[in-house]
């Protein structure tokens, strides 16, 4: 197996045994991403020189008695996380020379750990897809069948891991953009709860629903990287002060006396009959490993996608107003006066979808409207949040689907948003809620797409998420698979 | 809900975007559609529910009120698409 292959924990053994240096994992990374990415077109910036100056960095550190799990390990970075003196585009052409003067802070986490950055990888613009369709570059393609979307708007995380062209990545998920990428690209993706991990330096979408989370080859490298991007940052005021567990711990092989609660409003008509099939064997192999099985109810999940669209793209609406043309970012030239910079600024500098929810946002919050839609999408959202709740009094960890389908073709809904929008119907909810929630593979179509298996826990319980998933990985295969570029 | 193209023009300007009149066209269609789905929030009763704006409880996060290191002049102006004598450059404003 090749080193880009490998999983951190792997490499983090052998690292330490001496058997490779970190120099060698990330030329293997390097070397991939030179032989593949004209094919799966994940970075939009690759940092050769950068990611092998700190490779050598953290092979002398080690010598000199450093450790740490992700120490000389190569992990891409989604391109809206600010990252000092490398470009942060967003996949916008808005910022498509912004070079930003400082680190988000999960970034400065990962560099402080001794991780090696091998580029920033595409997504939707400003995050707003799920196929990575709406990057103002270029679409990335599913390693698992380049016809096909990785899944968005994290699709060049989940991409770039499934390839080996680095061995984890961060994204970030507003309303489903780790996990449905994950499910889609045969890959495990975490969005921990809502104030866990801070968004210091990630550029916002809408800022009540967008969370940071790792993207993995494994169950135990997601609970690696939590343990060092996780934790209360005073520059994020939203950054909850509680205490962070050692995620590994709950990296347990069996979920006895666990429940596993099934919502019915999950397993929808339309639903593609293979996926349907394999999280129900999940839930069966769960049942096996130890977990009793209870149906629960969440009744206003049809609702979900609904109260997504008026609270998000209200949210983004306000979030985007900055992009003026006058500090950073793209400005439009021959403007006759201020107003029509701006003006012309932004119609330039956004692509369609972007201006479409920003047009929605701004609509649904604009006088006479605000009662009818914003404030009833706050409402809608308290009644989805108190599903939950009532949810998590039966069961510790919800499952379901991540995503109806496997990945689509590229082009099959690009020109009906709403189709689009409705791909996300059951990873929505989550981030309304504000709980965690992982993808993690249970199975392959026929065609061999990758299928995504979602698990949801309380509020700072990815504990309990984390375990379920590791108990069924460990007695499963899917996560050995790689796809074949 | 049909949205009109007088409304798509009016929601524009608040926005600060300018349309090309196929774009227009365009977004009267999918913004009319987008907007007939999420009406059927419209079929749930909320009388009473609080809404609910963030998910944590956390109210007024203050800190100290003491000076700390900002961002140098030059590091602030250099993403600038135009400036000069050690600030952002506009457009004449007053005329």
């Amino acid at each position: 197996m090749e080193l880009h292959d490998r999983t951190i924990h792997e490499l983090r053994d052998m690292l330490e045994k001496g058997e490779t240096t970190s120099r060698a994992v990330t030329e293997s990374v390097l070397n991939r991403i030179k032989t593949v990415d004209d094919k799966v077109k994940a970075f939009i910036t690759v940092t050769a020189d950068a990611a092998l100056a700190q490779a050598d960095r953290a092979d002398k550190d080690r010598k000199a008695g450093k450790a740490s799990p992700v120490l000389g390990i190569p992990v891409a970075i989604k391109d809206n996380m600010c990252t000092t003196g490398t470009r942060t585009t967003c996949a916008s052409k808005i910022l498509g020379n912004f070079v930003p003067p400082y680190d988000a802070t999960v970034v400065a986490r990962l560099n402080g750990a001794g991780s090696v950055m091998p580029g920033k990888v595409n997504m939707d613009e400003f995050a707003m897809g799920s196929s990575t369709e709406n990057s103002a570059f270029f679409p990335t393609k599913n390693p698992w069948d380049l016809e096909r979307i990785p899944g968005g708007s994290s699709g060049g995380s989940a991409a770039a891991v499934a390839a080996g062209e680095c061995i984890a990545a961060l994204g970030s998920d507003t309303g489903g953009s780790i996990r449905q990428p994950a499910a889609c690209c045969g890959v495990v993706g975490l969005k921990p709860t809502y104030g866990r991990v801070s968004r210091y330096g990630l550029v916002a979408f809408a800022s009540s629903l967008d969370q940071i989370g790792p993207l993995t080859k494994d169950v135990t490298d997601t609970a690696i990287v939590m343990n060092i991007i996780s934790g209360h940052d005073p520059k994020d005021s939203t950054s909850a002060d509680v205490p962070v567990p050692d995620f590994t711990r709950s990296l347990i092989k069996d979920v006895k006396g666990m429940t596993v609660g099934i919502p019915k409003e999950y397993f929808i008509e339309g639903m593609d009959p293979e996926v349907d099939k394999a999280v129900r064997e999940a839930v069966k192999a769960l049942e096996r490993l130890g977990a009793k099985v209870v149906d629960v109810s969440l009744p206003h999940t049809g609702y979900a996608v609904a109260t997504y669209y008026i609270l998000a793209t209200s949210e983004a609406s306000s979030n985007l107003a900055r992009y003026d043309g006058v500090k950073y970012g793209f400005r439009a030239q021959g403007a006759k006066d201020l107003l029509d910079m701006y003006m012309k600024s932004r119609s330039q500098g956004f692509g369609p979808e972007v201006k479409r929810r920003i047009m929605l946002g701004t609509y649904a919050l604009s006088a006479g409207y605000y009662d009818a839609y914003y404030k009833k999408g706050q409402q809608v959202r308290t009644l989805i949040k108190q599903d939950f709740d009532e949810a998590f009094k039966k069961a510790d960890v919800i499952a379901t689907p991540t995503a109806p389908t496997a990945a689509f073709k590229i082009g099959e809904k690009s020109s009906d948003p709403l189709q689009m929008y409705l791909s996300d119907i059951f990873t929505i909810s989550v981030n309304l809620a504000g709980i965690p929630g992982i993808s993690l593979p249970c199975g392959f179509t026929t065609g061999n797409l990758p299928i995504g298996l979602q698990l949801l826990g309380r509020h700072f319980d990815e504990g309990s998420v984390l375990r379920a998933a590791f108990a069924y990985e460990q007695a499963t295969e899917w996560h050995t698979k790689r796809p074949k570029l | 809900m049909k949205i009109s193209k007088q409304e798509v023009e009016h929601v524009a300007k608040l926005a600060r975007l300018e349309l090309a009149e196929g774009e227009k066209d365009k977004l009267i269609d999918q913004l009319s559609n987008i907007l007939t789905y999420v009406e059927t929030l419209n079929g749930l009763d909320t009388k009473g529910v609080e809404p609910t704006s963030h998910v944590l409880d956390i109210k007024n996060v203050v800190r100290d009120d003491v000076s700390a290191p900002g961002l140098p002049q030059e590091q602030a102006l250099a993403n600038a698409p135009e400036k000069a004598a050690g600030h952002y450059k506009v457009p004449k404003i007053i005329e």
